[in-house]
């Protein structure tokens, strides 16, 4: 199991400014351990944000994506006080989604 | 590790072309490109995944003794983490030792929560997924509660005395095969490493401005670091023998270092290349 995202989500006039860092090895798949033995490509490949039940982001990465990636987008709408939800899935399958209040 | 260097570049692609031009010209563009691009890193510090991940180490019952931390006295009385930082190392009666953060880590996960000494260490600096370290995740929130506060380390007692003086010899003290001491690169201004800028450590202001923002997400390595790991890593460089983690050497260098950043404000975690 993943380690929990920290989101955080400020709501400045009618736009909402989100902020999320995520907890991954994103493996690009072209290193190699010590032994020489190639290490699995491993990351996240999709990200989808979502407001009040409707998709605010989606996003589709790839292994170019940096270890422990930060992802900073807005969207217009959002109120105070309701919560936004990112979820993410990688490549093996696993999955990790977390919310937070937009303040 | 050069993979990992390079994807970490990755990470700030938009602003690595963005610098790139400017930087070829001279050493000081580089030096304020090189500030620019931390303080974009600085929003979103994935320290904060250490931080979140070492204050549920902290809260929750664990070892054989099924404790909390919170009964853990870093200085301040059991459970008072808020400012601890800023006045360690310093001399702890019970266990009649002067002891740094990292060492006091280690004692209270024997003494409150039972685990064998060689178990509560054997971890000291995490690599990837698999090797997660505790310790430098309980580093990572313990230090995070001394942001603000400014450095305060008192050398009154007798044994902090000693420490400090050891420290300071340490750091003077020339060896190894490269005839190497820390003052070498660290007691004269302006001095560099590759692209980096090494802090002059004998001024107050260079060992405020280093102390103060350690420990650090090493961007190049996807880590957070502890400042024990800072020093064993300066030692590895030096090509002297390896500091052990907790010995009386990196709690001296660490006391000598810490009270000489007195005054400023603590700033870490931090982020760095």
């Amino acid at each position: 199991m993943a380690d929990p995202m920290k989101i955080r989500a400020n709501a400045v006039g009618d736009v909402t400014e989100v902020k999320v860092l995520m907890s991954h090895e994103m493996e690009t798949g072209l290193r190699k351990d010590a032994q020489g033995t190639t290490i699995p490509a491993w990351f996240i490949q999709n990200v989808t944000a979502t407001y009040n039940g409707k998709t605010v982001l989606s996003a589709q990465w790839g292994p170019a994506v940096a270890k422990n990636p930060f992802v900073s987008f807005k969207f217009k709408g959002g109120a105070k006080g309701e919560k936004v939800m990112i979820s993410w899935t990688d490549n093996r399958g696993d999955k990790r989604t977390d919310e937070a209040t937009i303040a | 590790m050069n993979a990992n260097r390079w994807r970490a570049f990755a990470r700030i692609g938009a602003y690595a072309l963005s610098i790139a031009i400017p930087a070829a010209f001279g050493q000081t563009s580089t030096v304020d490109e090189i500030a620019k691009y931390r303080q974009a890193l600085q929003d979103g510090n994935p320290s904060e995944l250490w931080e979140a991940r070492g204050e549920a180490l902290w809260t929750e019952p664990r070892g054989p003794n099924k404790m909390p931390l919170e009964k853990c006295d870093l200085g301040l009385g059991p459970g008072v983490v808020k400012g601890a930082y800023a006045a360690l190392p310093r001399y702890f009666a019970d266990a009649d030792r002067v002891m740094d953060l990292e060492t006091r880590l280690v004692y209270c996960m024997v003494k409150v929560q039972g685990y064998a000494e060689a178990d509560a260490r054997k971890n000291p600096f995490g690599n990837g997924n698999e090797r997660k370290s505790d310790i430098e995740a309980l580093v990572a929130y313990v230090t995070s509660q001394s942001r603000g506060v400014a450095m305060n380390v008192s050398v009154q007692h007798p044994r902090m005395k000693e420490m400090y003086a050891l420290g300071e010899k340490i750091f003077y003290f020339r060896g190894g095969p490269h005839d190497f001491a820390c003052a070498t690169c660290h007691a004269e201004d302006n001095k560099r490493i590759r692209l980096q800028d090494l802090p002059n450590l004998t001024t107050l202001e260079g060992a405020q401005k280093a102390y103060t923002t350690w420990p650090a997400y090493r961007v190049s390595q996807g880590e957070l670091r502890s400042f024990e790991w800072r020093l064993y890593d300066c030692f590895r460089q030096q090509r002297f023998p390896e500091l052990v983690f907790n010995s009386d050497a990196a709690i001296a260098l660490t006391t000598f270092l810490a009270r000489n950043a007195n005054g400023a404000p603590f700033d870490a975690p931090a982020i760095k290349r």
